[in-house]
């Protein structure tokens, strides 16, 4: 072997291991953020950190029960914005929908998706937060809603479209009417696909934080109703990360963790969900 | 014999393809390897390059004797140097005309003065005259049968021992196709030949050898005049006469 | 049609045109609400440095810089990682290891900027303080890049932080790009002699090239809105400096720290047309970014159909 030829075969193993080296590192990046979690946020998790309020500043005991009930309320109310308009827009756009609409609705939901989510947050504060001239769950709510409106529309009608043309046309064959033929055939056979686009879009904005800060900004206390300022998980992390206390840092941790877990654990049930199985029954 | 194939068996996984073949390849010659789809003929074109090593779980067993060196026990590199393929598909790099003739030349290091190395390549594929103003242009705006002439040109500039062609005509039209036809014939003399065709009549044409393969199996060998005009075994002949395949 | 039909194509297309409509809105509101800075400073929004409420003097500069800084440090770490990385997974890793830490980075794609910002600010700082850019500091500080005092916080630090943002989305869409590259193009390449590091570098990667771009692109509209991991650790000062050492402030993060406190309406709206900015930089580089994604994947798609 020609001098020139070992030492193309050298580099050759040499870059195919640095790639290597390279995937590993991205890969153990995942697993280092759930070591820390679960080592400085595992051992702060207690009873109370679930069950009360903030304690005041110096005194310890206190937990996060109204930021987690907050982002409760604003999911909620996120999903009740973001998923009938994905929803039933994307069976507009598969089932009825033809050229220009199809292409501007898509363009605009493609567009909305890449809109930094610190100026989801400046719009949903012009819209909702300076008409009521106060922060509040609902302001909150609103821009989550806001970000789960794309992948929702996207992903349902990418499903929608999926779905075999010969079980459409036995409906349709049978006298049913497209209305029916949609909620009835159509839908269920796409229902993972939907389920997991639904699943993941909610995993996502669970953990968005710039939205909230100044729409929901946040609460020391319990938020009733939907037009108060309201405390939520991810805004506690930054809040409490950044302050000087110890105390603070703790719940910053544990927080962290019930976060991150939530949204990991929706994650992989939803691609679960999918893996097992896209298609449609084979007749 | 430039290369000889002894007892190869051949298996993806645990599924065998290819059984006990056992073939010569003549120097400067042209083989075609024919037979139905399925039968194998392309696994054994590339067993002749070693291509069958990009895929996980193929393996092969027995000998390939190139000018009686065994390529198994080889540098696989090098070898790829000396048994050059052409595609099914034309599949030029996406470089200019003269990059692409010029790719082998230079991963190989070779001293060779490359402006002139291209040229009796891109003449050697009977593509000089056509491409000669126009050698930075990108190789995608070719025609289909000019690519795959490049994609000849390139194989050619390594100067390789021996010419693999995988169906090189499927995806042309008929110009094109006996255009590279004519080409095959003489490029013989520059190095040995071995064309996989589902088309009889290109290999009664072109080849000066060819081999008859039935679901992995080499059911016949012989001089192609002779194996097209009085073929020894009964499946040649309904292969040929067209009752299957 | 029949009836039920009818309205069933009403509702669904009152519901995918509300999607427009919220999208014009919100435009619109970024316009609207960024009048007053926008007649008062106009280009010069742009050029200046001096950022001070309590003089309303409003310049963009700092921000656009860190911003910039930031997004670039992000790259320059990720791109190589990301692509080396996406190569692995492509063309090296057996089908089942490929999809198996595909499925992680894909998680990890998944895991929140404030989670990010927590390990920033009380795992990377204190790194980056007493270890790496002392480090930094002594090997290289006769570059401007690495001189001045060390934080723990600043330029490098969010830098680094959104460089782990930003690989997944750079492997997974070049993971992609690069699977859909046709085998024939690999196998053509070490058929003429190529070693397999070869035929990755200087064919397949190249045919991808668009894509990659594409992924790269991607990657960059990321990290320019990202907000609070960058808030997190960036040191939050307005300022311009030649060493990455320095605190600095990003539009996002300006626009998080700043938009409750802003008094008067010059100052929240100099905000609002920060968010403006942000809104275009990242509207044209990702609609550049899925150009180059579908441009390469159909030339994959088209080969061989001259």
């Amino acid at each position: 072997m020609s001098s020139n030829l070992r030492w193309r075969k050298f580099v050759s193993g040499f870059m195919l291991t640095m790639t290597g080296v390279c995937a590993l590192v991205a890969v153990s990046v995942l697993f280092f953020i759930l070591g820390y979690l679960v080592f400085h946020g595992g051992t702060s998790i207690s009873w109370n950190f679930f069950t009360k309020l903030p304690a005041p500043v110096g005194e310890g005991g206190g937990g996060m029960a109204n930021a987690i009930v907050g982002s409760a309320k604003l999911l909620l109310l996120a999903s009740l914005i973001g998923v009938p308009v994905g929803f039933f827009g994307a069976i507009y756009l598969a089932e009825f929908g033809g050229g220009a609409t199809t292409f501007v609705v898509r363009y605009a939901a493609d567009l909305l998706n890449g809109v930094p989510s610190i100026v989801i947050g400046i719009f949903a504060y012009g819209l909702v937060v300076l008409p009521f001239k106060h922060f509040s769950t609902l302001a909150g709510g609103f821009a989550l809603g806001l970000m789960m409106i794309p992948v929702t529309l996207r992903s349902t009608e990418e499903f929608l479209r999926g779905v075999p043309r010969a079980l459409r046309e036995a409906a349709m064959a049978l006298g049913a009417s497209k209305w029916k033929t949609v909620a009835t055939v159509i839908v269920p056979a796409a229902y993972r696909g939907i389920l997991t686009a639904v699943l993941l879009a909610f995993a996502r904005v669970a953990g968005e934080t710039a939205p909230l800060l100044f729409t929901a900004f946040g609460n020391r206390f319990w938020s009733p109703g939907w037009d108060q300022p309201t405390s939520s998980l991810p805004v506690m992390i930054f809040t409490y990360a950044i302050a000087p206390y110890e105390d603070w840092h703790r719940q910053a941790w544990a927080a962290g963790l019930v976060l991150l877990g939530l949204i990991l654990v929706i994650n992989i049930v939803a691609r679960a969900i999918l893996a097992r199985g896209i298609a449609v029954p084979r007749s | 014999m430039r290369m000889t194939i002894s007892k190869v068996n051949f298996f993806y996984g645990s599924k065998q393809t290819l059984f006990n073949i056992n073939l010569g390849i003549a120097v400067n010659k042209v083989t075609a390897l024919i037979g139905p789809s399925g039968c194998g003929k392309s696994t054994l074109l590339r067993t002749l390059n070693r291509m069958y090593e990009t895929v996980r779980n193929a393996r092969l067993e027995g000998e390939i004797l190139l000018d009686g060196q065994n390529i198994l026990a080889q540098d696989v590199t090098s070898l790829r140097r000396r048994v050059g393929m052409v595609f099914q598909r034309p599949n030029p790099f996406p470089k200019s005309i003269f990059d692409n003739v010029a790719y082998g030349l230079r991963i190989n290091g070779s001293k060779v003065p490359l402006a002139e190395a291209v040229e009796k390549s891109l003449r050697h594929a009977a593509l000089w005259d056509e491409v000669k103003d126009h050698l930075h242009k990108s190789a995608y705006e070719l025609s289909g049968g000019q690519q795959q002439r490049l994609c000849i040109a390139r194989a050619l500039a390594v100067e390789p021992e021996v010419l693999l062609l995988d169906e090189p005509c499927s995806a042309l039209d008929p110009i094109s196709t006996a255009k590279i036809e004519e080409l095959l014939v003489q490029l013989k003399d520059l190095c040995t030949i071995v064309t996989v065709t589902h088309n009889m009549q290109q290999a009664a044409r072109i080849s000066d050898f060819t081999a008859f393969l039935l679901i992995g199996q080499l059911i016949e060998f012989s001089p192609t005049p002779q194996l097209f005009t009085t073929p020894g075994d009964p499946r040649t002949e309904a292969y040929i006469t067209g009752r299957f395949g | 049609m029949r009836e039920g039909d009818e309205i069933a194509r009403l509702i669904t297309f009152l519901f995918a045109a509300s999607v427009v409509l919220v999208t014009l809105l919100l435009v619109f509101e970024l316009w609207q609400g960024s009048i007053l800075p926008r007649h008062k400073f106009g280009f010069n929004f742009f050029r200046t440095s001096v950022w001070d409420p309590i003089f309303d003097q409003f310049g963009a500069l700092p921000f656009i810089y860190g911003t910039l800084v930031t997004a670039g440090v992000a790259l320059v770490i990720a791109v190589p990682l990301g692509i080396g990385a996406a190569i692995f997974l492509a063309e090296l890793a057996p089908a089942r290891v490929s999809d198996t830490l595909e499925f992680f980075i894909d998680l990890l794609a998944a895991v929140p900027s404030v989670i990010y910002g927590l390990l920033g600010v009380f795992i990377v700082v204190p790194l980056m303080r007493e270890y790496i850019q002392p480090a930094l500091k002594n090997t290289l500080g006769f570059l401007p890049l690495f001189q001045g005092p060390v934080y723990g916080v600043g330029l490098l630090t969010a830098g680094i932080v959104l460089a782990i943002m930003v690989i997944p989305y750079i492997i997974s869409v070049s993971r992609e790009v690069l699977l859909s590259v046709p085998r024939d193009q690999r196998e053509a390449a070490l058929s003429l002699g190529s070693t397999r590091w070869e035929s990755t570098w200087q064919v397949v990667v190249p045919f991808a090239r668009g894509g990659i771009m594409g992924s790269i692109f991607l990657a960059l509209a990321r990290a320019l809105g990202e907000t609070m991991a960058v808030t997190m650790v960036i040191g939050n000062a307005p300022v311009i400096s030649a060493s990455l050492f320095s605190p600095g402030d990003s539009i996002a993060s300006v626009i998080a720290n700043q938009f409750t406190e802003a008094t008067g309406d010059l100052y929240l709206q100099s905000l609002i047309e920060l968010g403006l900015v942000l809104f275009l930089i990242t509207f044209i580089l990702n609609g550049l970014a899925r150009l180059l994604i579908v441009a390469t994947s159909q030339k994959g798609s088209a080969m061989g159909n001259a």
